[in-house]
């Protein structure tokens, strides 16, 4: 059972070697070949989270046994928490690379592009994976220098100049996670994950560790695109071809931000006041300024890169919420609200704020232009489109019964429970301003009677189907919150979080 | 002591660099030096008072070794830091075919 | 280039071609091994493109080869890997050639084949990412 782990990154890297090389030679093979991997790591995720019993897996790469009491070997985790994040991972890259056999064929290169598409996702599916620290850090980079590679795809002027601004920021954020990381092994002598936690828990209160986090929180929340370091994400998510910005805003902002900060700060590090403090902050200064800016927009994908600010804030919220009144002993009912509500609002968001841009994508397609100033009308012309764009809207503003409002909902009871008014009237503002804002995008770009553009036909037979799956998806999701199935996939994903001795029992005595 | 302060001179000079720089290119250099001052910071850590070399010959008798690990961790960053230039490059020299400059106050077709 | 610098590049590029070799080949005895081995062995060619100019040769064709073969080298590494979670221990990356004794040329297991897979990998890639930059050099002023 444990020998499954790294399936999850050796079989996509030997996929797209194979996709290199074959590729050149025999046409549409790369195609076939991603979306048969995809669905197979769609499978093995399914696998575990039905058959695993909800025990954490670990697999020590090439076999070196703990010697004495110290690991040495590098680790490899899956536990319910990892599952559900990769599940979400491989499902939103299956249906954007089922959109992109349509999409792509209007760029050179068509090889190329799936060659880092697939590269982009066995470094995903590597950090969420990853045991200890410095391989975290290897499959980050590589995740991300494909991703600077796929916003530049096109070579038009705007996304060359977006990319070189993405990679000069995501370079300085990679020094400062490094350098974070040496101060650790400084002070502890150890790169594992649940050993750093051991020896963290029985040593004194230092600076120096307050300061390491510090430096960590500038360098994921750059990555996962957070207030203050937010300047790279509405250039580089709006010019990038469509189903790489679904990939990018969905699924990379979360699994290379801010999953790893929740790994890292919930599990590794002590849970401190102040640090939960600084982390609630920061998400609502994101959640409110990202909708401040997001509603003077006429860009299409600007508007929707500016919502994902926003976005992000929510589940911080969530989460920032759970370590302040978990870091004063406090009801650990609330707390246990708070971060599902976070956790569950971080995979709403990948699907629907995903759907939202293959729609722009799909509009794009057709029209030739992202101004929403010349759009309108769409609605007879395109249905397929209109209506799954309609469901996302309604998913984004918190509508029922789709799965925005379960998630808002959970957020903003748990913030009342524990008397932060302030948090939850926030929350509410923001997601009117929210609805107000995508109201305003529905009517410029589909039902606005303006039609004078010609005859436009609906996108091609793969690309609805992707969209109208996960337009089905958007409801279906909210299903995960009945008791039944909240508690075979939801219940432990967060119980990994609060709990630190199960965490270290179960991975320390293998 | 005084070899830290060095370190963090160093990662001053290449955050200088990045932030008032006008040519794209030494942009790129002010990056280089960033990533190269923390490859100096990770190897020196591993010092310890009268080690030798980590590597066991023949006659292995028990001696001090200085710390291997973060020699490894630096020649595998070493690496990412070469593929990370060499996509910063290829993405420069695109920009100077589109734009006819390398002057990054020209490049500007973004805003909002 | 003068015919004295095209003359002496083309005598010691063999010589750090045969150095990069001997440093992949004692990866496991003395320092150096995948990496640096690799880059001596694409600055052996790197040499001869800059001292020759880069009008002597057909730079795509070159570029496609050093593109295919840098494939082929990587999808070995990974094949081999794999193959270690067949045969032996039946873990990823395992150890499964016999190791000989401390000291040997021929000893340590798998670890020779790794080094020099992983050093015609990061030779064949330098090579690629510099014949495009030349071939970018020539689009943009011939």
């Amino acid at each position: 059972m444990e020998n499954i782990v790294p399936l999850f990154v050796i079989v996509p890297l030997t996929a797209v070697f194979l996709m290199l090389i074959i590729g050149r030679f025999v046409r549409g093979f790369s195609k076939v070949l991603s979306v048969f991997l995809f669905a197979f790591l769609v499978a093995l995720s399914l696998f575990y989270i039905f058959r695993g019993d909800h025990i954490s897996q670990v697999y020590q790469v090439g076999g070196w046994k703990d010697s004495g009491n110290i690991p040495i070997a590098i680790y490899l985790l899956l536990d319910p928490l990892n599952v559900f994040v990769l599940f979400i991972i491989n499902l939103m890259a299956l249906f954007s690379t089922i959109y992109s056999v349509n999409y792509i064929t209007r760029y050179t290169g068509e090889n190329y592009y799936y060659t880092l598409f697939g590269i982009m996702i066995a470094g995903l599916n590597g950090v969420v994976i990853a045991g200890d620290l410095f391989n975290l850090y290897v499959f980050l980079e590589i995740t991300v220098i494909a991703s600077y590679a796929l916003v530049a795809f096109g070579t038009a002027r705007e996304e060359l100049e977006a990319s070189f601004k993405y990679q000069v920021l995501g370079g300085i954020a990679t020094t400062l996670i490094l350098f974070s990381i040496g101060m650790i092994y400084w002070y502890t002598k150890t790169l594992n994950m649940p050993d750093i936690s051991r020896i963290l828990e029985t040593s004194e209160d230092l600076k120096l560790v307050q300061f390491c986090q510090l430096m960590l929180i500038a360098g994921f929340g750059l990555k996962a695109a957070i207030m203050p370091f937010h300047g790279w994400l509405p250039d580089a998510h709006s010019s990038a071809p469509a189903p790489v910005s679904a990939m990018l805003s969905g699924v990379v902002i979360k699994a290379a931000g801010l999953y790893v900060i929740f790994r890292l700060f919930f599990n590794m590090f002590q849970l401190t006041y102040e640090i939960s403090v600084l982390i609630t902050a920061i998400g609502t200064l994101s959640m409110v300024v990202g909708v401040f800016l997001a509603i003077g927009q006429w860009d299409l994908k600007r508007l929707l890169a500016y919502h994902s600010i926003s976005q992000m804030g929510y589940v911080i919220i969530g989460a920032g919420m759970g370590m302040m009144i978990l870091s004063v002993n406090g009801n650990k009912l609330i707390a246990s609200l708070a971060i599902t509500g976070g956790l569950f609002h971080m995979v709403n968001h990948a699907v629907f704020k995903g759907l939202l841009f293959l729609n722009a994508g799909a509009v794009e397609y057709r029209l030739g232009t992202r101004d929403l100033n010349k759009m309108g009308g769409l609605y007879e012309k395109m249905p397929f489109t209109s209506s799954s764009s309609l469901s996302a809207s309604l998913a984004i503003s918190g509508i029922p019964p789709f799965n925005g409002f379960f998630s808002k909902l959970l957020i903003i009871i748990a913030a009342v429970q524990a008397k932060y008014y302030v948090l939850a009237t926030l929350a509410v503002i923001v997601s009117i301003i929210t609805l107000a804002s995508f109201m305003k995008f529905q009517r410029y770009a589909f039902y606005n009677h303006k039609s004078h553009h010609g005859n436009i036909k609906e996108v091609p037979f793969l690309m609805v189907f992707s969209m109208v799956s996960m337009a089905v998806l958007c409801l279906a999701l909210s299903l995960l919150l009945i008791p039944e199935i909240r508690n075979f996939i939801l219940q432990p994903a967060v119980d990994i979080l609060m709990g630190r001795n199960e965490y270290l029992i179960n991975l320390l005595n293998q | 002591m005084i070899v830290f302060i060095l370190c963090f001179i160093l990662f001053l000079v290449g955050l200088f660099g990045v932030l008032t720089s006008r040519n794209i290119i030494k942009i790129v250099i002010g990056l280089s030096f960033m990533e190269f001052s923390v490859f100096l910071f990770l190897a020196l850590i591993g010092y310890v008072d009268n080690g030798q070399i980590p590597i066991v010959s023949g006659e292995a008798t028990s001696r001090v070794y200085v710390d291997p690990l973060p020699q490894a961790m630096v020649l595998t960053a070493i690496v990412i830091g070469l593929a990370t230039n060499a996509m910063l490059l290829a993405v420069a020299i695109r920009i100077y075919k589109k734009f006819r400059t390398f002057d990054i106050r020209k490049i500007t077709s973004l805003k909002g | 280039m003068s015919i004295i610098v095209k003359k002496v590049c083309q005598l010691i590029s063999g010589i750090i071609f045969l150095y990069g070799i001997y440093i992949i080949l004692h990866g496991h005895l003395t320092p150096g091994g995948g990496f640096a081995g690799g880059i001596f062995l694409s600055g052996a060619f790197i040499l001869l493109v800059l001292a020759n100019g880069s009008h002597v040769m057909n730079l795509r064709h070159e570029e496609e080869k050093a593109s295919v073969i840098e494939g082929l080298a990587i999808l070995i590494f990974v094949l081999l890997t794999a193959a270690g979670f067949f045969i032996g221990a039946r873990v990823f990356f395992g150890n499964f050639l016999p190791k000989g004794h401390l000291g040997e040329l021929i000893s340590a297991g798998v670890i020779p084949l790794y080094n020099i897979m992983v050093g015609i990998e990061v030779g064949a890639s330098l090579l690629t990412i510099f014949l495009a930059l030349v071939i970018y050099k020539e689009e943009i002023s011939p």
